[in-house]
């Protein structure tokens, strides 16, 4: 049988990393193929060259669809062919009904004018097919996650797909609805049409798959065919993280005292939906001069978690206490968590970290102006002295400290949110995906300039996807899954199986 | 590791192995501004036959633009911090309003009134800025109620008529001069000589501050300004400020109106450039998310930032109602509109995080100055309409295209 889609060799570099490295991918009609790998292993990347969202000529390698080498520009080229991508977040419009969300974009009528009363009848057609019992009428925003998913896949069954991308669709669907999804895509393939099915969700996979691609760091590790062979999660979590360690680390000697920061029985909701609980009963620890690192799957509510501790950044309904040396600490509000001595640099420095269109003085200093000032009045030689210091002691490369920080590489942006981090003086630092995107030189120097806040007896706390960077560094790693500690090791007991391992037990139960 | 920092070229060095012309045309954003209103000023010298730089001109010039200078000072502030206000017309109005009706009406105390009228446009401000910060209501839509709503108070408490004259103190705000301390003459015609005295001693300070600044750069190692344009625009700044306060001296002398809004230019630029208060409006206007999540009470900033422009709205009302003696119901009309713009002609970005109250004031003169000019040439109200749009429409795109080739 002739494959519907394979793509060959497919390599795609963004500046300085290589994401994608002589991927091969062979879908046959009408099966459900797995894609599996850990965060970052280029699984997204790999789907958004298939769809277009990167064109044709900024990547090299082959796509042949239906027997026919591709080129695709944008993602309606994809879509023209019947190459449907459903992404992790929906792309609904919640303020639109069923009808106009199914049709939106190539609605159906003449001149511009909508043929409502053809929209509403197909509608009612596509939303049987998929199972979804409402009205076409309803608007998006009251219907749940799990029949927003069955909208999108109607949706693509509007547009004729014959080949269906779901980019981890169950994550966030309980278990019922999961389980009818999952039913759903096993019918498809009575009718031809073919389903990639990215996931983190390895017993998922294992039940509805025929074939199963694992890629890890941007390479393709191979393809298990399901019906032929044995395949279970130990196989595939092997094949996931199996890959030596030749990341080096810089050497730890720091001295671990008592512990300064402590989290009890931390419970938040949901900023959008008051019901959803996003963590629950979270209790940590971390001691001076230690390092403790928090591991988990995208979207398993750590850096939620870390800005929830942050003067209640994000979420509602928070309920927990928070002990700093002992002491009961006030974090109701930014300024206070931050007088209690503790700071989160984010995961995201260009929306959340830094002022882009203002220079590194500027943002260095933004986090604790009154040390350079007196009475409002900013000393602009003591705040001067101050970003010298930082610029040379971090090694922020730039021709001086007037240099705008939108200008900056990626590490050395890095650089100032850690400095203005470290200007602040805390004695709690959460260091929220602190390498992410950066390359390896500087990985290392922030990694150095970690130990040297540990052995001054700071707490630290580093959330990191990469998982050997997180046992390379850390004295002390929890792991974290649907909002919820499911496990605590010492970093050297721990391996990156053990973790995936924890990730994996805590769904099946 | 090899400290590459170490390596790299001292600023110092790259300045001096530039040339000028590299300089100018990084910072050509600051000076084309400038440029632009010495231009201006010299092409309608020409147009009208010399009237323009005469001293009474001038004078009147500071007169006329007086409340749109000090109300854009507050305008730049809310734009930094990234919001709007297009309430400053109808509240200077309705302050002017109220002043007449407690200075003429009910004949209490000028200064205390003034006072309270100023308290006044501040609680107005802050109940507006209450809303934008507390309720997240855009300022868009907040003062645009205000604006409706003291509009229509003006009108109110001054039954929609005009009421006037205002008493001689009052009046003085903004037709009064500082007396001057000396007879001196030149020739036949009075000189003032207080008025030069205080514009050499001014002039002396800003060069003083400048070359501190210098100083200090230097020993940090960041002075970029290659020394001769360093000692040009200096030297520009004394002659411009020297030929300004001499054509003032040769009439009546500095208006009062003149050292309020000197004082209050003087005070913006402090406060922008070296609080604390300044450098959060900027923080926030750039990336609010980052602002907060470095503690700053963003809520509390765009509060007083509010506030701050109701107080400058309050005194704008009161030098214009002082200015035509008289409080009539169309006062402050179409005021945001020359207030606005003049922030955007003086490169504050409609996003938020950028501009300068050096930039804003400049703004406000080029508009300023272009009505001056267009009025005494003879050209109608439509024209002068058509022609300032097409200059703010101008100035930003040039802004924009300098940005983009900088960016």
């Amino acid at each position: 049988m002739q494959p519907i889609l394979e793509m060959q060799n497919i390599t795609k570099t963004f500046p300085g990393v290589n994401a994608l490295e002589n991927v091969n991918l062979t879908v046959m009609p009408g099966e459900i193929h797995g894609v599996v790998g850990e965060n970052g292993a280029g699984k997204s990347t790999l789907m958004m060259v298939l769809s277009g969202v990167y064109p044709h000529g900024s990547y090299s390698g082959d796509i042949v669809f239906e027997g026919k080498p591709r080129a695709f520009h944008t993602i309606t080229d994809s879509e023209d062919v019947g190459i449907i991508i459903i992404h992790q977040e929906l792309a609904l419009v919640p303020l639109l009904s069923i009808a106009e969300n199914i049709f939106l974009g190539h609605e159906t009528g003449r001149f511009g004018v909508i043929d409502w009363f053809e929209a509403y009848a197909r509608s009612k057609e596509l939303l049987a097919k998929v199972g979804l019992h409402e009205n076409p009428n309803t608007l998006i925003e009251s219907l749940g996650t799990g029949k927003q998913q069955l909208v999108e896949i109607a949706k693509a069954l509007g547009k004729k797909v014959k080949l269906l991308i779901l980019d981890e669709p169950t994550s966030s669907l309980n278990e019922r609805d999961s389980d009818a999804l999952l039913t759903l895509l096993s019918e498809f393939r009575g009718h031809g049409i073919a389903s990639i099915l990215i996931t983190h969700k390895l017993g998922e996979v294992l039940k509805v798959a025929d074939h199963i691609t694992v890629l890890r760091d941007g390479s393709t590790v191979g393809t298990f065919d399901c019906r032929a062979s044995k395949v279970n999660e130990d196989l595939l979590i092997k094949a996931m993280v199996g890959r030596e360690l030749t990341d080096r680390y810089p050497a730890r000697n720091a001295t671990i005292g008592e512990p300064i920061f402590e989290v009890k029985n931390w419970n938040v909701f949901h900023p959008q939906h008051q019901d959803r609980k996003a963590i629950k009963e979270v209790s940590l620890n971390v001691r001076a001069g230690e390092v403790v690192g928090i591991a988990g799957l995208m979207g398993s509510g750590r850096t939620e978690l870390a800005m929830s501790l942050f003067g209640r950044s994000w979420g509602q309904r928070i309920t927990g206490e928070v002990f700093i040396h002992g002491k009961k600490a006030d974090v109701s509000s930014i300024p206070n968590a931050m007088a209690a001595g503790f700071a989160y640099a984010t995961e995201d420095r260009k929306t959340y970290g830094l002022i882009l269109i203002d220079h590194i003085k500027h943002n260095i200093t933004l986090a604790n102006l009154g040390a350079v000032s007196k009475r409002m009045v900013i000393n602009d030689i003591e705040e001067i002295a101050a970003a010298n210091k930082y610029r040379k002691e971090i090694g922020i490369r730039s021709s001086n400290i007037y240099q705008v920080t939108n200008n900056l590489s990626g590490g050395n942006q890095q650089k100032v949110v850690l400095s203005k981090w470290l200007f602040a003086g805390p004695d709690v630092l959460i260091l929220d995906e602190p390498t992410r995107g950066i390359d390896v030189g500087a990985k290392y120097e922030i990694h150095s300039i970690i130990n040297t806040l540990a052995e001054a007896g700071k707490a630290i706390i580093v959330i990191s996807s990469e998982m050997p960077e997180l046992l390379g560094i850390t004295d002390r790693v929890y792991v974290m899954n649907e909002g919820s500690i499911v496990a605590e090791m010492p970093a050297q007991e721990a391996s990156q199986e053990k973790i995936m391992r924890a990730i994996m037990n805590s769904w099946e139960h | 590791m090899v400290d590459v920092a170490a390596q790299e070229k001292k600023p110092a060095q790259i300045a001096k192995s530039n040339d000028w012309l590299k300089f100018i045309q990084a910072n050509i954003r600051d000076y084309v501004l400038l440029i632009a209103l010495l231009a201006i000023m010299i092409f309608f010298q020409f147009t009208t036959n010399g009237t323009l730089f005469m001293p009474v001109n001038m004078t009147n010039i500071i007169l006329q633009n007086s409340y749109i200078v000090i109300m854009a000072l507050g305008m730049l502030l809310i734009i930094v911090a990234g919001h709007i206000d297009l309430s400053v017309g109808s509240v200077s109005g309705f302050i002017g309003a109220m002043s007449a009706v407690l200075i003429v009406q009910m004949k209490l105390d000028p200064l205390l009134s003034a006072v309270a009228c100023i308290g006044l446009g501040g609680l107005i401000g802050a109940s507006q800025g209450y809303f934008v910060a507390y309720h997240k209501i855009p300022a868009f839509i907040v003062t645009l109620a205000g604006m409706l709503i003291y509009k229509g108070l003006a009108l109110a408490v001054l039954g929609g008529a005009s009421v006037g004259p205002f008493p001689k103190e009052f009046q003085l705000l903004s037709s009064g001069y500082v007396p001057d301390l000396f007879a001196f003459s030149i020739g036949d015609k009075p000189f003032n000589l207080l008025a030069m005295l205080i514009g050499i001693a001014v002039t002396g300070l800003l060069i003083w501050g400048n070359l501190k600044e210098r100083a200090n750069q230097k020993k940090h190692d960041l002075a970029e300004e290659p020394e001769a344009i360093f000692w040009g625009r200096n030297l520009l700044i004394a002659a411009g400020f020297l030929g300004f306060t001499y054509l003032m001296a040769s009439y009546k002398g500095l208006p009062n109106v003149l050292i309020v809004m000197f004082a209050l230019i003087a005070l913006f630029m402090f406060m922008t450039t070296s609080t604390t208060f300044g450098r959060r409006v900027y923080a926030l206007g750039g990336n609010l998310k980052a602002a907060k999540l470095s503690g700053i009470n963003t809520e509390r900033m765009n509060f007083w930032i509010f506030t701050i422009m109701g107080m400058l709205s309050g005194l704008a009302g009161l030098i214009f109602a002082a200015r035509l003696n008289v409080a009539t119901p169309k006062a402050g009309l179409g005021f945001e509109l020359d207030v606005i713009a003049a922030c955007f002609i003086g490169g504050a970005a409609t996003t938020g995080g950028v501009g300068k109250v050096i930039g804003a004031v400049i703004g406000a003169f080029i508009m300023g100055v272009m009505n001056n000019g267009m009025s005494i040439m003879g050209i109608g109200i439509d024209w002068q309409q058509v022609i300032k749009g097409a200059v703010l429409l101008l100035a930003v795109f040039m802004d924009n295209y300098y940005k983009q080739k900088q960016g």
